[in-house]
């Protein structure tokens, strides 16, 4: 039987009508058509899928879309300003080229953005050590580290740049 | 000058769409009135099927079609090839088993596809494939590598009772005998190099789109070579001819080489959707990838390295058995021979080198091409022994390498393997990276490690590999079914921006910004005036797609040949306007200027009068568009030194990479970001092989033991550290560009330094994955061997 979820997505309130076993990633990629968020694996362990729930960063693999309910999610199309200004953490892996083909890149911005919500000045370890959930098989993890410094650094000198 | 031309560190162009969630892979398409396929696999990795009962699984909720081989067989659905013909020593041609898209009369590896059910939605697809009923009669299993052609073994194929692809050998035997009968010493060593399943991030996926109307399909696949995959497809599989099917391939996420093969999942989905009239789709889980993605590596080799008392090489001997899997993949038959034994001679001068190979099979996934693709398998042989031998013979690694090495001056250098090496400077690398390695304070650094309980060692690995394989008749001579050269167009429109299209593909490399900055460079029109259009059958020209390195070398030089085609007509047309003659135009920066003369015309006003030739030459076209196809001249030679050091803790045998440098020889390069970026991927796939990835099979049943990331260690962000990149340039002679290629060199190179140093560090040899758990036991033997 299917179930009503509704939640704000990217600052809109949606409802779709899902079989109770959705999982939040695929009512985001296949109920409302963001497909910006990726499934990169079954078991949970490879940060694809990242999104924000009530502002923190969460494996949209491993929850239910009905757990969602009434939560505000974000994903990274819900990331730029609404005039298509990337947010400071998107501007630095393109600075930086943290990203090749792209399938790792919304979990790993997304998971970045929130690293620097709890930790607004990490070390390259400490960063390394956040993204230890989300892999990577095309950087190295070198260029994303990087970026993720450097927004760290530009964030905290404009802070209003933050989300 | 242009400054996003050639050598500009240029943003990417495909940045944009990827940060703000708007690529477009294969999952992300949805066709109308799309159902879903779900593979029934093999749960044996060796049976006969005594039947297949559908019955429960046609009638279950929303199955559209249940689909087995017999289905495959009866709608006259080819097989999946090899493309390379491998010759055995004594004349006879490979043995290629067949290899049918679902299974006829037995499964030979766990996952082989036995049947697929097709569903008006995803689960009652999922659902439905779990009621197929297979009754299997189980067969004895061969899966490892080292016993597969023993005495006794269960055949995979029952046609190959010897389980014996081919025993292909290369160079001289005599000579190599006779260069160990007058050696002073003799290095000897076994390797293992551990099979690695490539695990792109984008899992494989597949749409097959059947149009009744036009009687024509097209497929979305996540392919590197979307032409290659129509060929196939149409001309061996018998899908449909070659003008009735369209291969994209839109975004893709990631490849490594999985990505190069036609599989049977995306072939199934084609014929499904004729079968259901519905466009069929199919998105592998990653427990499938791990199962069916043809996987990478797997080796083992007897090497043997002759030197004189002064450690000059006089000759290398090499055997290796190679495990294919179950069924030949696409290039599986190439990549342990004609990509691997000619890059035996490395950087060096080896008088004499024989090399053989045994191409097995097993009850296990296929393997086939995977980063670097037989090249780190020679690299690693190579670079071990001489380290090996090096410690042996108490003489400085680095030193022991500089005696002989190839000298700038010696070029071209034949080796004793196929291979003409046509330029290069490998001091000049391993120079430059012992300086950033700092070499000199390595004793200081080990004293301070020691001091601390810790052990410290460093490895070298001096790789050369060969990229754009080619040319066509060279390697047509030595088996290939297919050409190696590539295409490119490009369209200048009306208002003067520039369409490209390319018949090589781009997933992750950033060819849409490479390409446009060649462009600039060499028609001075500004990157973002230029789209590069890739993945498409129906829109690019028909190409080979990208891998082994080849996109720039081949693909960017068929580009500047075209480019040059568009400055000869611009010229004229440039003539005509000006009222100028035509040997007095030159071209520079966009610009048609008469000699001598302050009069121009941009290349965007020619390209107008172009399309609007209302003053045009005569006996001129109008329009301004060109083509061009590239054959090379030679393989090219990217070569360099990467140096690692690691730290071990001797409590628990954990592995940490405290510096790695790399310096390597590409060539010129287009954009240096995007260059590095390409080592330092590299580089940690090649860290992945040496310290923790491997794909595991039990001996005794065929079941894959690491079939997820809970047991398939991917190198994770706080495995790794930064890393130090520089390069050295010896511009390229054999193409139009001087590049050389970059893609593999990172992985190709890495695992023998990282191994190097992990027994430096130890003292101990090892096999990789070098993982805690190894390097301990090492050290526990060591210590009981010292105690007794
Ligand atoms: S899809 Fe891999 S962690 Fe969610
Ligand atoms: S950019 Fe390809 S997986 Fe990260």
């Amino acid at each position: 039987m299917p179930i009503t979820v509704k939640m704000t997505v990217n600052g809109k309130a949606v409802s779709r009508d899902v079989e109770p076993r959705t999982l939040l990633v695929h009512y985001l990629r296949e109920h409302l058509g963001l497909t910006g968020t990726h499934v990169g694996c079954d078991t949970s362990q490879c940060g694809a899928c990242v999104v924000h729930v009530d502002g923190k960063s969460v494996k949209s693999c491993s929850m239910l879309a009905a757990q969602a309910e009434g939560a505000a999610v974000t994903t990274i199309e819900g990331l730029a300003a609404a005039d298509g200004t990337l947010h400071p953490m998107q501007e630095a892996f393109r600075e930086h080229h943290g990203l090749q083909c792209g399938f790792c890149t919304p979990g790993m911005v997304m998971s970045a953005v929130d690293l620097l919500q709890v930790n607004a000045s990490p070390s390259e370890r400490e960063v390394r050590e956040w993204l230890e959930g989300n892999l990577c098989r095309c950087t190295g993890y070198h260029n994303i580290v990087k970026a993720v410094l450097d927004a760290a650094d530009k964030m905290r000198a404009t802070p209003q740049a933050a989300e | 000058m242009s400054t996003d031309g050639i050598g500009a560190r240029v943003r990417r162009k495909e940045d944009y769409r990827f940060l703000t969630g708007n690529g477009h892979y294969v999952d992300d398409i949805n066709r109308p009135g799309q159902a879903y396929a779900a593979f029934v696999r093999s749960p044996l990795a060796h049976a006969r099927i005594r039947s297949i009962d559908t019955g429960a699984a046609s009638a279950a909720p929303g199955v559209l079609a249940v689909l087995t081989g017999d289905d495959a067989k009866a709608d006259g659905i080819g097989g999946l090839i090899c493309g390379w013909m491998i010759t055995s020593k004594d004349g006879s041609p490979m043995k290629a088993g067949g290899h049918p898209v679902l299974a006829q009369d037995k499964v030979r590896y766990v996952g082989d596809h036995v049947a697929v059910v097709v569903a008006e939605t995803l689960d009652q697809a999922r659902d439905a494939a779990e009621l197929v009923d297979v009754d299997y009669e189980e067969l004895g299993v061969v899966a490892s590598t080292a016993t597969a052609r023993a005495a006794g073994q269960p055949a995979v194929h029952d046609e190959i009772s010897d389980n014996t692809c081919y025993e292909w050998e290369l160079g001289d035997k005599a000579a190599t005998d006779v260069a160990f009968s007058g050696a002073a010493h003799v290095t000897r060593l076994d390797i293992v190099n551990n099979r690695l399943i490539p695990n792109a991030m984008e899992p494989r996926a597949a749409i097959g789109d059947y149009d009744r109307g036009s009687d024509s399909f097209t497929l979305y696949t996540t392919s590197q070579n979307p032409h290659v995959h129509r060929l196939v497809l149409s001309a061996f599989v018998g899908i449909a001819p070659e003008h009735k099917l369209r291969v994209v391939a839109p975004d893709v996420g990631g490849g490594f080489g999985s990505k190069i093969f036609i599989y049977a999942e995306e072939t199934v989905c084609l014929w499904a959707s004729k079968r259901v009239r519905r466009p069929v789709k199919w998105t592998a889980e990653r427990a499938e990838s791990f199962l069916s993605d043809a996987h990478g590596r797997d080796h083992v080799t007897k090497a043997e390295l002759a030197m004189d008392a002064n450690g000059k090489f006089l000759g290398l001997r090499v055997h290796t058995i190679a495990n294919l899997g179950a069924y030949l993949s696409t290039f599986a038959s190439c990549v342990p021979t004609y990509l691997y034994a000619p890059l035996l001679s490395g950087q060096y001068k080896i008088p004499a080198i024989y090399a053989e190979v045994d191409g097995v099979y097993t009850n296990t996934a296929p393997v086939d091409a995977y980063r670097g693709a037989g090249r780190p398998e020679a690299t690693y042989v190579v670079e071990r022994i001489v380290e090996t031998a090096a410690r042996e013979m108490g003489i400085d690694p680095a030193e022991l390498r500089r005696r002989n090495f190839i000298g700038p001056d010696e070029y071209p250098y034949q080796t004793p393997v196929i291979m003409t090496y046509d330029c290069g400077d490998y001091n000049a690398s391993l120079t430059k990276a012992m300086e950033l390695a700092d070499y000199g304070g390595l004793a200081a650094r080990k004293a301070e490690a020691r001091a601390r309980a810790k052990l410290r060692g460093v490895g070298f690995s001096c790789y050369i590999e060969a990229c754009g394989i080619a040319p066509s008749a060279a390697v047509g001579s030595l088996g290939a079914g297919v050409g190696l050269w590539e295409s490119g167009s490009i369209r200048f429109n009306p208002t003067g921006n520039v369409i490209v299209n390319t018949g090589s593909h781009s997933h992750g490399q950033g060819h849409e910004t490479t390409f446009a900055q060649l462009i600039s460079s060499h028609l001075g029109v500004p990157t973002d005036q230029v789209e590069v259009v890739h993945g498409d059958t129906d829109k690019t020209p028909f190409g080979m797609g990208t891998y082994g390195s080849r996109s720039l070398a081949v693909g960017g030089s068929a580009l500047v040949k075209a480019a040059e085609k568009i400055v000869a007509k611009g010229r004229k047309i440039a003539a005509h306007l000006m009222e100028a003659s035509e040997a007095d135009i030159e071209f520079k920066d966009g610009k048609f200027t008469v000699a001598g003369t302050d009069k121009e015309k941009s290349i965007q006003e020619v390209a107008f009068a172009a399309y609007v030739p209302h003053n045009f030459p005569p006996d001129l076209e109008p329009g301004l568009e060109e083509n061009a196809f590239y054959d090379p001249l030679n393989f090219t030679f990217p070569a360099g030194t990467q140096i690692c050091e690691v730290e071990v803790d001797p409590d628990t045998g954990v592995v940490e990479i405290v510096n790695f440098v790399a310096v390597d020889d590409f060539g010129v390069v287009i954009n240096p970001m995007i260059v590095e970026g390409q080592v330092h991927g590299g580089i940690v796939q090649g860290v992945g092989q040496a310290l923790c990835e491997a794909a595991v099979y039990d001996e005794g049943t065929g079941q894959l033991l690491t079939g997820s990331y809970m047991d398939y260690r991917m190198p994770r962000a706080d495995d790794v550290p930064s890393f130090k990149v520089d390069m050295t340039v010896t511009p390229n002679p054999s193409n139009p560009l001087g590049v050389k290629g970059c893609g593999e060199a990172g992985a190709i190179a890495a695992p023998a330094a990282v191994m190097n140093a992990v027994i430096d560090a130890i003292g101990a040899d090892l096999q990789m994955p070098a993982t805690a758990e190894r390097v301990w036991q090492a050290l526990q033997a060591g210590t009981k061997m010292a105690a007794e």
